[in-house]
This record gives structure tokens, C-alpha cells and sequence, in this order.
């Protein structure tokens, strides 16, 4: 496996201003995430989590610092070019799935090949080994009202990897789910990075799911601290 | 192309309230096309009017008649390069409910000063050369059966015959058609000469004069001319041009245009708070849709679009239903007042008007939604939801 660094974050700052009132949620963060990695982010709410996932996944953009992906800038993107980075190098998976409710499972697998120029039959191929590789092939044509919480998120993955991202985001992606199911969404996780070499960034709240990853690291107040500082 | 798969879906979704949008915007639009061809018959008269014709009426009222001796003096005025005239006969074929409008009068100078009345001229040089014979429409002919050399019985609602009675015996000489699709031929024309001698009273009297000038730049004056050369006798004229005075004629149902602008204008108004209010509202509830959207890649500008074709569909959809259930409508309609809306045609510009208001009606309930949709922060869509 690589040990390149896919992702550095560098002195990044994030604040917001509430009326009068500036808040900073990150101030001087540092971070590296190497290809190939599989890294769970916990930390108590506040903390900066989804922050940093936004960051990461470039639908938010820092105060300052910079961010760098493979060797390009995020940073300064305009909004534009961050959507052409995000639908080329990244797959999200969420916490409530957020699937098409009007939309099959097979064509909401399809969304992100709608940003590329493939065919509509290369892309149908595509969905197709997707969804066989979240075990899915023949719910391909059942909209998601028709499928469990389970199935649902895993038609969230087969449309995060189907158009073969480098790096995975997911946003508390067991959150909603039991957890047996939980597991088998961990597992599947754990399968894309092991035999696909996706690079995982996985929020959550649930250190049975946080296991899964390689490396687990904990956000308080906007910082990296060490978890026996959480229990505090 | 790639994206309109979704915008199906999108505008699909609720189908009971894609039931009642379309439904609204099929109403405004069946509206709209029965009463712009509503307008384009009553005004077709109008539209069809020549440059320089002049219709010269009596003052007092143009059911008055004028003295014969009218045509020659107006024949003598400078500028004047036709005269011809005419008069109601007020007829019916069979029944009093079956009105056939009719009309004597001069048959050479009248075809001079109507040229777009296209006649055979084998058919022409029967109906001049026999006075008991009549010139017949080629709709009227089309909505009664009739062809030529067909033996047909006229009443007069107004006239009696000198023999008794109020029917006179024709027989068709020839049809004429339209030089255009919007020429009125939904009349009958036969001969004054035999209408003034067969009838029981009011003899070499004539109903209107109509009138062809040199160059249309002297309707004015021949027009001045015309009404004082009558002026302090007893038929004083009053002479307009061919166009003002069948839109006066029009004018005395009401003022036309200002109905049909209010009742367009209401429907159109209506329409246009119920389908943007539910733009608005199917694109609010979309919001964490919007913003998954735009965090898999689609670019603000891509979804705008999607927001923008999506209304105009919905325009469209309602619009075009609605412009066939219109077309329809005055299928039957037309039918049924072929005698007194000859040109109750659905014709091209009202179609294309048409459709220039379905996509005014899609952009206008669009854009709001679709700037909503440009703005929206996908941060701020899943903080909502």
C-alpha cells in the first residue's frame, strides 16, 4: 500500500460569524490522511467533525491554511471548480442515505455518471457491478421507499464508489442502522478499502464502527487530542 | 439531455398535484385559444379588409337604405376608381333557424371590387348571364349540401315577393371560393336587378355602396368628397373606410379586445400565482435533494437549468393539452356557427402566441425557484434538513 499523503490540511483555520459574534471551530489544524488509509474521526458533538468532513469533501472552504489533495489545492477552488473536483475524486456516503426517493436504486447509483461523458449503456454497465458489489443485483430496479435502512445505504455506497473515487467520505454511516446491519455496512467499508484501495474518512459517534478503521482519531474543540483526554 | 431523465421523474413525483397544475395551466390555455380564435373570427372581416375600399352607409343609420341614383354620382367623384353595392336580403333556406346571409347585388361591379371572391369563369358567365340565379359561398354551399345547378329556395325575413309570399326560387349558378384561407364565404350574392323588380316595396333603393379608390392616400379625401357632395339631402352618407367600418360593426357587441384582454389576463394571472406557488414549494421540499445533488458534482448552473426546463414542461404540458382540447372545441364550435363566424379557424399565430406563453409562463414560475435552487448552500440545505 502507498504511504503517499492524499490529503494535508495545513494550519487551517475555520470561523463563523453569528450576528456579532465570531465563532472558530478550528484554529492552526494540521492533518495528513495517507492513500489507502481508513480513518474514523470521533469526538463528542461540537467538536468540529462535520466541519472537517466539509472541509475534506470540499463543500466548505477554510478561513485560512491550505488544503491539499494529491498534490493539488482545494482551497482556493471557486465553487465550480469544487463541484468538478468533488464528482471526479470523491464519494459521500451519508448518515440518512439521502437517495432519490423518485429515482430506482440502479438510477440513483447512476447520479454521479451523469457528471461524466459515458454512455448511457457504459454507464448502465457501471451500476450494474456497483450494485453487485454491495450485493444488490436484483434490487436494482426497487426504489428506495421498497428497501430497508440497510439496503439503502448500501445503494448509498454502490453510488459513492460508481464512479471509482479515490477517497470515500462518510458522515456517520451506520448512525441509523441496527447493528447487525451496522456491521455489514462496516464490512463493506472495510472491503473497499482493503481489495479497492479506497481511502476512507469516516465520521461516528460509535466506537464499535470506529474498529473497523485502521486508525481512529479524536476531535475536541477543533483540536486532535489523545481519547483518554476525552473522558475527562 | 443526460439530465432530463431526472426532471421527468422530478415533475412526476406528485402526481395528483401535477394532475391539478397541468389542469389549471389546460384550463388558462383552452381559454386562451377559444378566445383569441373567438377574436380572430370577429375581427377577420377586418384583417381581410382592403386598403382602399370605402363603405358609404346612410348617416342616420346604415339599415337605411340609400337611393339607387347614388351610384352614378358617386361613380363621378375624383379618386373614385370602382362603386358597386349592396343590399340585406335577410335570408333563411328552408327554416327561419337556418339562416343563410344574402345579398343582392350588382354581379359584374361586385366580383370587380371584391377580387378575392375566386370564380370559375365558366360558372362566373352562368350566374351573370342568368338573373334568377345565385353565386353561392363555397362554406355555405359546403354546410347546406349544395352544388351547382341545384334548384334552392330563399325566404326573406324582410322582403315579400311581388308573386306573394316571401321565397324566391334560385338556382346555383357557381361557387366561389376564398383567394385566402380567412375569406368570408359563408354568403350567398344574386342580383339586385332581379331582387328590385321581383320584390313587393322599396324599389331602387340600395342597402350600401362599396367602393374602390385610385390609391388608398385618397380614402380621406374621396371619403370628404363623397359624404359632401350627400351633404343637406335627404340619405346624407356617411363613408369610412372598409376596415373602420367592420370594426365599428364589430364594436357594437362591445369592446372586443378589452373583454378578451380581461378574461386572458385573468386566467393568465390566476394561472401564474397556482403554478409558481407550486414551483416554489415542489423545489423547497426538494432542498436536501438540491444539495445532495451539488455534493456528488452538479455545478449551481446545471440545476438551475434542471429547475428552469422542469416549469416549462410543466407549461408546455398543460399549454399544448389545453391548445388541443381549444382546437377541438372550435372543431365543434365551428360547425355549429359556420354562418355567423365564417372564420372561426385556431390559425398559426394564435398557436404560435401560444406557445410563446407557455414558455413565458414556464420562465416567469421558474426562476424563482430556479435561483433558490442556484443559491442554495449545501451546508445550509443539510443544517435544514
Amino acid at each position: 500500500m502507498s504511504s503517499q499523503n492524499l490529503f494535508e490540511l495545513s494550519q487551517v483555520a475555520k470561523r463563523f460569524t453569528k450576528g456579532k459574534e465570531t465563532i472558530s471551530i478550528f484554529h492552526d489544524l494540521n492533518m495528513q490522511i495517507k492513500e489507502g488509509d481508513f480513518l474514523a474521526i470521533m469526538g463528542p458533538s461540537g467538536s468540529g467533525k462535520t466541519t472537517l468532513l466539509n472541509l475534506l469533501g470540499g463543500v466548505d472552504q477554510p478561513t485560512e491554511g491550505q488544503i491539499t489533495f494529491d498534490g493539488q489545492r482545494i482551497d482556493n477552488l471557486s465553487e465550480g471548480q469544487l463541484a468538478k473536483w468533488r464528482a471526479n475524486n470523491i464519494g459521500f456516503i451519508f448518515q440518512f442515505y439521502n437517495l432519490m426517493p423518485m429515482l430506482n436504486a440502479a438510477r440513483n447509483v447512476e447520479l454521479p455518471l451523469l457528471l461524466t461523458n459515458m454512455s448511457r449503456s457504459e454507464r448502465k454497465q457501471q451500476v450494474k457491478v456497483a450494485l453487485e458489489l454491495v450485493g444488490l443485483s436484483d434490487r436494482a430496479s426497487h426504489m428506495p421507499s421498497e428497501m430497508s435502512g440497510g439496503q439503502q445505504q448500501r445503494v448509498a455506497i454502490a453510488r459513492a464508489v460508481v464512479s471509482d473515487p479515490k477517497f470515500l467520505l462518510c458522515d456517520e454511516p451506520t448512525g441509523d442502522l441496527d447493528r447487525q446491519t451496522a456491521d455489514e455496512i462496516l464490512q463493506t467499508l472495510q472491503l473497499l478499502n482493503e481489495k479497492f484501495g479506497k481511502t476512507i474518512v469516516m465520521v461516528t459517534h460509535d466506537p464499535s464502527a470506529a474498529k473497523f478503521a485502521k486508525h481512529t482519531v479524536h476531535l475536541n474543540k477543533g483540536e486532535f487530542v489523545k481519547a483518554e483526554e476525552l473522558l475527562v | 439531455m443526460k439530465d432530463l431523465y431526472l426532471v421527468y421523474k422530478n415533475l412526476t413525483r406528485k402526481k395528483m398535484r401535477l394532475f391539478l397544475t397541468t389542469f389549471a395551466i389546460f384550463i388558462a390555455f383552452l381559454i386562451f385559444g377559444a378566445i383569441m380564435t373567438l377574436r380572430g373570427a370577429l375581427n377577420s372581416g377586418v384583417e381581410m379588409s382592403a386598403d382602399n375600399r370605402l363603405v358609404v352607409v346612410h348617416k342616420t343609420n346604415f339599415t337605411n337604405p340609400l337611393p339607387y341614383s347614388y351610384v352614378n354620382k358617386t361613380q363621378a367623384i375624383e379618386g373614385v376608381k370602382q362603386v358597386t353595392h349592396a343590399n340585406w336580403f335577410g335570408g333563411y333556406y328552408q327554416e327561419p333557424a337556418n339562416q343563410v346571409v344574402t345579398f343582392a347585388v350588382d354581379p359584374e361591379s361586385y366580383l370587380e371590387v371584391y377580387p378575392e371572391l375566386v370564380v370559375e369563369p365558366t360558372q362566373r358567365n352562368a350566374w351573370l348571364n342568368n338573373q334568377a340565379s345565385v353565386l353561392v359561398g363555397e362554406r355555405i354551399a359546403l354546410a347546406n349540401g349544395w352544388k351547382v345547378g341545384d334548384s334552392i329556395p330563399l325566404s326573406s325575413n324582410i322582403f315579400s315577393h311581388k308573386d306573394g309570399g316571401q321565397t324566391w326560387d334560385f338556382v346555383i349558378a357557381g361557387i366561389f371560393s376564398g383567394a385566402e384561407e380567412k375569406t368570408d364565404t359563408s354568403y350567398v350574392l344574386f342580383h339586385y336587378k332581379y331582387f328590385n323588380e321581383t320584390q313587393s316595396w322599396g324599389g331602387d333603393n340600395i342597402g350600401w355602396l362599396i367602393i374602390t379608390t385610385l390609391d388608398p392616400s385618397m380614402n380621406e379625401s374621396v371619403a370628404k368628397a363623397i359624404d359632401s357632395n350627400f351633404a343637406n339631402s335627404n340619405a346624407e352618407t356617411d363613408t369610412s373606410t372598409e376596415q373602420a367600418f367592420n370594426k365599428a360593426f364589430i364594436e357594437q357587441i362591445g369592446n372586443i379586445g378589452l373583454i378578451i384582454f380581461g378574461v386572458v389576463f385573468m386566467a393568465f394571472f390566476t394561472i401564474l400565482i397556482v403554478v409558481g406557488n407550486t414551483m416554489v414549494l415542489a423545489i423547497r421540499e426538494r432542498t436536501a435533494e438540491i444539495a445532495v445533488l451539488k455534493t456528488l458534482g452538479f455545478e449551481s448552473m446545471r440545476i438551475f437549468k434542471m429547475v428552469l426546463i422542469e416549469s416549462c414542461l410543466l407549461a408546455f404540458l398543460g399549454g399544448l393539452l389545453g391548445l388541443g382540447a381549444a382546437y377541438l372545441l372550435i372543431q365543434v364550435a365551428s360547425e355549429y356557427l359556420a354562418r355567423f363566424l365564417p372564420n372561426l379557424v385556431l390559425d398559426q399565430s394564435i398557436l404560435l402566441q401560444a406557445l410563446g406563453y407557455m414558455l413565458l409562463l414556464g420562465l416567469v414560475t421558474g426562476i424563482a425557484p430556479a435561483i433558490s435552487a442556484l443559491r442554495l448552500n449545501i451546508i445550509t440545505a443539510f443544517n435544514r434538513g
